[in-house]
């Protein structure tokens, strides 16, 4: 189902000219009303009425965490504090929390995109949603809790935590659609079985995760345990909060609520924008918010946009399932690399979750990258020309996917470093050298 | 005649091989015959031992990666051309030898070769037509 089809389905024109239209007032919106943007604007001797298309906000400036903080609590907002309803904030675990706003324009408005998320995952007004975030501070619970009762869903507002009590509520109040984090939805399949509960006899049927990075594997191995489908959603408080994109039945990318989010991939060294289709890093302009409307957000998200149209029906554009941070990033031999894109190799190549550490140093002038991973039963080989010809296949496939020659080394299993049952992936000794 | 070689992964670090052979040898089990493939980064240890389940499952507790693979012992006299003997078996009949290696016994003034082929089922006729002596695990203890 889809929710609004009037927006979600426009023709790429309209979007384009609806875009620009409201990219405009929110331009003289902010330069206005947020003494921040006004000093951006006339350190680049722009004019909001200079940018007459979402096309050229290329050149205009970034928003980031830090600008976020330097303006703490409230000074981004561009509307009086009586107009704001609401606050959220991050939990401001490096440094002071960032704080966001919303008037009860923009309660509406994530309530709609929030709506829109849900009937991705097929809800309807006859779902029981069973809302699993965390309820407070933190936007996922309080967002999809609007969007549930926005479409009309019986909505329980249970929170994060306390499993047996989610188990219970799942099986008594016949709960269809569950919305948390991937690994909530992991430990209560963990829980649940050894409780007895039996998953495929329940009207619960999708699952709507988000609010952290997970692997295809993962999605997958919830699926199967809790007997639905899970549907990938993201969103972060700075844009909105849940709401910003999500997956349809097709489960082939994200449909980014275009119409009030503003996607853009840049370079995350030079701030340029990509083309469609490129990996780099995630930018939002919001285009109708009113009391944080950000412009050129920078989420330090990596992901790739498509333009394509979905097999759903809907014309929005998909951004692929975020794949790395641009914390994360190395670049090597003047290359970006990103953990992630390594992962996905070897996870070609093993059945299992590999264990591997990527070590870059100098040799002479040069960037040398070099993949250890460890060697497990299902690729152990007693012939030396098999277990080299798997180092040189990694090999292979990392210079195709990167553009960089690897040196691959098999190493015994649980020689790499491990703490809190977490690995540490990245060991950049240039820094040293 | 088919008999079972342990086959351990190990980095061609400082003290692996010790390791290994340690945890065998506080376990009780005795190494019949070894050999060591090496690249430049990490080695393949091959071993025949007395007690084959045993061994494997103490160097799975230990986390090493092991496995279990098939080899044929072949005992020839110990005089020149004995090997060139059995090789040229394999070599009229295609047969492609992937490692092997071998160790003498005085005591029958015998070779025993240790081969590792692929088609191993091949490799057996072929020794079993021509009448060259395989022997199995058994024999290759009491030797």
């Amino acid at each position: 189902m889809i929710y609004n089809p009037e927006f979600e389905c426009l023709p790429r024109s309209a979007m384009k000219a609806l875009q620009g239209e409201r990219l405009g007032k929110m331009l003289s919106h902010v330069y206005e009303n947020v003494p921040f943007y006004r000093k951006k604007f006339e350190n680049l001797a722009l004019k909001p009425a200079d940018i007459e298309s979402v096309d050229d906000l290329s050149s205009l400036f970034f928003t980031t965490k830090d600008d976020l903080r330097e303006n703490y609590p409230f000074n981004l907002f561009a509307v009086p504090l009586q107009q704001v309803v609401r606050v959220h904030s991050s939990s401001g675990t490096t440094g002071k929390p960032t704080v966001v706003g919303y008037t009860r324009h923009d309660i509406e408005l994530w309530a709609e995109v929030a709506a829109r998320t849900l009937a991705g995952a097929g809800c309807t007004d006859s779902d029981i949603v069973q809302v699993a975030y965390g309820y407070g501070l933190f936007t996922g619970g309080l967002g999809m809790h609007y969007g549930a009762e926005k479409m009309g869903a019986m909505t329980i507002p249970v929170s994060g935590g306390n499993t047996k009590r989610q188990l219970m509520l799942l099986q008594d109040f016949k709960s269809t659609i569950l919305a948390c984090t991937p690994s909530y939805a992991l430990l209560l399949g963990e829980i649940g079985e050894e409780m007895g509960v039996d998953f495929s006899t329940l009207p619960f049927r999708a699952g709507v995760f988000g609010a952290e990075p997970s692997t295809e594997k993962m999605r997958r191995e919830v699926e199967n345990r809790l007997h639905i489908k899970g549907y990938d959603i993201y969103g972060l408080s700075e844009v909105i909060g849940p709401g910003v994109s999500f997956e349809c039945d097709e489960q082939d990318g994200l449909h980014i609520n275009e119409d009030h989010f503003y996607p853009e991939i840049i370079n995350p060294q030079t701030g340029e924008v990509l083309p469609e289709g490129e990996q780099g890093e995630l930018v939002f302009t919001c285009l109708t918010k009113e009391a944080l409307p950000l412009i050129r957000y920078r989420t330090k998200d990596i992901t790739a946009l498509h333009y394509g149209k979905c097999a759903c029906g809907r014309t929005t554009v998909r951004m692929e399932k975020v794949t790395g941070r641009t914390d994360d990033m190395l670049i090597i031999r003047g290359v970006n690399v990103f953990p992630s894109q390594i992962e996905t190799v070897l996870l070609s190549i093993e059945e299992t979750e590999p264990h591997y550490q990527i070590i870059v140093q100098k040799r002479g002038p040069i960037d040398e990258l070099e993949i250890q991973f460890e060697v497990n039963e299902d690729i152990f080989s007693d012939e030396v020309k098999k277990l080299l010809a798997i180092e040189q296949k990694v090999a292979r496939e990392i210079e195709s996917v990167l553009g960089l020659r690897a040196k691959v080394k098999l190493v015994e299993p649980k020689t790499i470093h491990r703490s809190e049952g977490k690995a540490k992936r990245v060991i950049d000794l240039r820094k040293e050298q | 005649m088919k008999i079972q070689q342990l086959s351990i992964f190990l980095e061609n670090t400082a003290g692996r091989l010790y390791d290994i052979v340690s945890v065998l040898g506080k376990a009780g089990i005795n190494i019949r015959a070894l050999s060591l493939a090496d690249t430049a980064e990490f080695g393949i240890l091959r071993l025949i031992v007395d007690k084959v389940d045993k061994a494997y499952e103490e160097l799975k507790k230990s986390q090493h990666t092991v496995s279990i693979t098939e080899v044929i012992a072949v005992e020839v006299e110990d005089r020149p051309g004995g090997l060139a003997e059995v090789l040229e078996k394999f070599a009229d009949n295609d047969i492609n030898v992937e490692y092997m290696y071998a160790f003498v016994e005085k005591k029958y003034d015998n070779a025993v070769l240790i081969f590792r082929i692929e088609d191993i089922e091949a490799a057996v006729d072929v020794l079993k037509k021509a009448g060259v002596k395989m022997i199995d695990h058994q024999r290759l203890l009491e030797l």
